[in-house]
C-alpha cells in the first residue's frame, strides 16, 4: 500500500500566503481611502477660504 | 464621500462568513487526497481565485468597451477596480499553484503552457497600472486603459483554454486532460462541495472588493477635481 506523503507544510504556507495577500490588499484599500478622505477635508477647507476671500466685504 | 451603504456593509459580513465556511470546507471537511496528501487542499483556493481573477479581466475588457462607446468615466473606475482586484487574486492563484507544484512536480516553477500564459497575463495587468500612472490627463488615461484591457482581455480565455488545447503537465479538473498531465485526481462528493462552495465564496468576495474599489475610485476622482478647482 502506498503511503500518503506529509505535505502539510506546503498547505499551511499556501493558506498563510493567501490570507496574508488578501489582508494586505484590504488594508491598502482602507489606507488609501482614509488618506483620500483627509485630502478631501483639507481641499474643502482651502476652497471655502478661497471663496470667502473672493467675496466682497 | 458618502457613508458606506447598508448593502455593502451586509456584503462585507457575508464575505467574511463565506470565506470562513470555504476555509472550513477546504481545510477540514474535504478528505485528504491519498497520493498528494494535505497540499492538495490548496487546490480549492487555487481554483476559486483563478476563477475570479480571469473573470475580472474579462469584466475589465467589457468595461473598456463600455467606456469607448459612452466615454463615461464610471466605466473607467469599474475597469480599474476589476483589474486591481483580479490582479491580486490571480497573484494568489500563481503562488498557490507554485506551492502545490513543489511536492507534485518536484519543482516550484516550469515553463509549461499554462504556467507561462498565467505569468504573462499577470504581467500584462501589472504593466497596466505602471503605464496608467504615467498619464496625467484623465480622458487619455481612460482611453488607453480601455484599449489595453480590451487587448489584455484576450489573455484570459487563452490561459483558461491552453490546458485543453496543448500538451501540458497541468491537470484539468473539469473535462479531459492531456496525456502528459501530472498530479490530476478525481474528486469525491465532499471534495466537490468544497470546490463549488469555494467558487461561490470567491465570487462573493470579488464583488465585495470590487464595490469597495469602485468607491475608492470615485473618491479619488473627487479629490483630483477639487485639486484642480483649488489651484485654478
Amino acid at each position: 500500500m502506498e503511503i500518503t506523503p506529509d505535505t502539510s507544510g506546503y498547505m499551511i504556507a499556501g493558506y498563510i500566503i493567501a490570507y496574508l495577500t488578501m489582508g494586505i490588499y484590504i488594508f491598502s484599500i482602507y489606507r488609501r481611502s482614509r488618506n483620500l478622505k483627509q485630502d478631501l477635508e483639507t481641499l474643502n477647507s482651502i476652497e471655502t477660504e478661497q471663496t470667502k476671500k473672493k467675496l466682497p466685504i | 464621500m458618502q457613508s458606506k451603504p447598508t448593502a455593502l456593509a451586509i456584503l462585507d459580513i457575508i464575505s467574511i462568513i463565506v470565506l470562513g465556511i470555504a476555509s472550513y470546507l477546504a481545510l477540514v471537511f474535504a478528505p485528504t487526497e491519498a497520493v498528494m496528501g494535505e497540499v492538495q487542499r490548496v487546490f480549492y483556493f487555487h481554483i476559486g481565485t483563478a476563477w475570479v481573477g480571469l473573470l475580472g479581466f474579462i469584466i475589465a475588457a467589457i468595461a473598456g468597451i463600455a467606456y469607448l462607446v459612452t466615454k463615461d468615466m464610471k466605466w473607467d473606475r469599474f475597469e480599474v477596480a476589476a483589474v486591481e482586484v483580479s490582479t491580486v487574486f490571480f497573484f494568489i492563484t500563481i503562488v498557490l499553484g507554485s506551492i502545490w507544484a513543489r511536492p507534485a512536480w518536484n519543482t516550484w516553477w516550469t515553463w509549461d503552457p499554462r504556467l507561462t500564459t498565467a505569468a504573462v497575463t499577470e504581467l500584462i495587468y501589472i504593466a497596466y497600472f505602471m503605464l496608467r500612472q504615467g498619464m496625467e490627463e484623465p480622458e487619455k488615461r481612460a482611453r488607453f486603459g480601455a484599449v489595453y484591457t480590451l487587448l489584455g482581455g484576450i489573455s484570459a480565455p487563452i490561459t483558461f483554454m491552453v490546458i485543453r488545447l496543448f500538451r501540458t503537465i497541468h491537470p484539468v479538473v473539469i473535462g479531459s486532460q492531456s496525456a502528459a498531465a501530472q498530479g490530476g485526481f478525481s474528486m469525491t462528493s465532499d471534495m466537490k462541495i468544497a470546490f463549488f462552495f469555494g467558487l461561490f465564496a470567491f465570487t462573493v468576495i470579488f464583488i465585495d472588493l470590487m464595490w469597495h474599489r469602485i468607491r475608492l475610485g470615485s473618491l479619488q476622482e473627487k479629490v483630483e477635481q477639487l485639486k484642480l478647482n483649488v489651484t485654478m
